[in-house]
């Protein structure tokens, strides 16, 4: 499995291909529905955005509560589909890779290829399994969404899968 | 002669299954899981599910939930003609015993209070889907399923036509499995409710998935009907996180009920390989 350290470097985004198994190594940030529509929002109003995009990785996530002396509960990815209609906009800001589980739109796609942006695939329900790759964790903005938050974590050898490059490669079984 | 039972005697074995299944799996479905692992070709399906046989061995070892979509609770109450239940409201202990399981157990309520007006946490994972039916006998058996959304959002219903075929209703199936790819986590197990109305053919089809991974179905040709889907399902070639590969679906599970002369309702529920249930009985 090859190591991939975060954030992303353009370099490194160009060398990933579709179905290849990496472990991610450094800092995520941890975003979904209710969090997009608020940093949409925010680029909409011209407002600065609580954390940097570029070369930032956000995973499609909503943690169980942390078990007493624990970094986080158990936190897989959820569906990665609910976050297409605001994915285009975020990679045109920098944004360079996403986490989550099952097929993205064309839209998401096409613009991975135009701003050389990455989604990786992360073993879905695997919650307790990457609970043990979380080495820490704490909310950087909208703590009122609760596990709606984002949140960065630092992870260590977290595996994944490349399931869409910024070449066009998909990693996804197209059923006949 | 009816039989009095305390309904409060529900809440310690409700409330116990509950904290069980988001930790630990049945043991067919850990079998079927491990099986698919060692039968798989695709290699990135292969990752998936190696991954998932090592997440279950996590869980049961650190008592973290498997998934963090813990669920909404799916409780079906089977209530004998000849037992009457006394004491507090079963509604009420099938309610205590949710909110219990769901505070103790660390596991994320992600029930809001309404789809729409307002679309706010409940905070307690309350209430649960509950469903009552009246059977002979004086038992009391009490269904349970914590259903995860991101299979669920990919259920469905078609309304075929009274002259449909065994094939119609097959294609029907297949295509909301094949519509799916891999967003259900799977590979799932597919519940097929057939018949009655149409919220009676949904609500059966969440009855199948009841069943265990591994029985028979008691009438022959829903058993080949069974098997021939699964087949056909497998065939589909979507495999473990829709990456390609053997395995797209664990089980199917087929219920069905008298119908219209007019009609043939189909309806599908998808549940991810976390297939969390037990049953109870008092």
């Amino acid at each position: 499995m090859t190591p991939i350290s975060l954030p992303l470097t353009p370099e490194t985004i160009e060398d990933l291909r579709a179905g290849e198994a990496v472990a991610l190594s450094g800092e995520l940030y941890v975003a979904r529905d209710a969090a997009h529509a608020r940093l949409i929002a925010l680029l909409e109003a011209g407002q600065p955005l609580p954390f940097e995009l570029r070369g930032a990785v956000v995973y499609y996530m909503g943690p169980t509560p942390t078990p007493p002396g624990a970094v986080i509960g158990a936190c897989g990815p959820t569906t990665a589909s609910r976050m297409d209609p605001f994915a285009p906009t975020l990679l045109a800001h920098g944004l360079a890779g996403m986490i989550g589980k099952g097929q993205r739109s064309a839209a998401v796609t096409e613009a991975l290829v135009r701003h050389r942006g990455v989604y990786f695939y992360a073993y879905g329900g695997c919650g307790a399994f990457y609970a043990s790759c979380v080495t820490s964790n704490r909310v950087v903005a909208f703590e009122d969404l609760g596990p709606e938050a984002i949140y960065r974590l630092v992870v260590r050898d977290f595996p994944v899968i490349v399931a869409n490059d910024c070449h066009g490669g998909s990693a996804f079984y197209e059923p006949a | 002669m009816t039989r009095e039972l305390d309904a409060g005697l529900l809440f310690e074995p409700l409330r116990d299954a509950l904290l069980r299944i988001n930790v630990e799996l049945p043991e067919d479905v850990v079998r079927a899981l491990t099986a698919a692992a060692d039968r798989e070709t695709g290699p990135a399906a292969r990752e998936v599910l190696s991954t998932i046989v090592r997440n279950i061995g996590i869980a049961r070892e650190k008592r973290l939930p498997l998934c963090q979509d813990t669920g909404m609770a799916w409780v079906w109450l089977r209530l004998g003609d000849d037992v009457r239940l006394t004491g507090e409201p079963a509604r009420e202990v099938i309610h205590r015993a949710v909110e219990a399981a769901y505070a103790e157990g660390l596991f994320r309520k992600s029930v809001v209070a309404d789809p729409l007006f307002p679309r706010v946490n409940t905070k307690t994972n309350l209430p649960p889907v509950l469903h009552v039916e009246f059977v002979p006998g004086d038992r009391v058996t009490v269904a349970v399923m914590t259903k995860g959304f991101g299979s669920e959002n990919k259920s469905g219903l078609r309304m075929l036509l009274p002259t449909a075929t065994p094939d119609d209703v097959l294609n029907a199936v297949i295509d909301i499995v094949r519509t799916a790819k891999g967003a259900p986590c799977p590979p799932t197990v597919i519940g097929v409710g057939l018949g009655g109305t149409m919220d009676a053919a949904a609500l059966l089809s969440k009855k199948a998935l009841v069943r265990e991974l591994d029985d028979t179905h008691p009438r022959p040709e829903y058993a080949a009907l069974e098997r021939e889907l699964l087949t056909r399902l497998n065939a589909l070639g979507i495999g473990a996180g829709g990456l390609g590969g053997v395995t797209t679906c664990l089980g199917v599970k087929i219920a069905s009920m008298p119908t219209h002369i007019a009609g043939l309702p189909v309806a599908v529920t998808v549940n991810c390989w976390a297939d969390r249930k037990a049953v109870i009985e008092l």
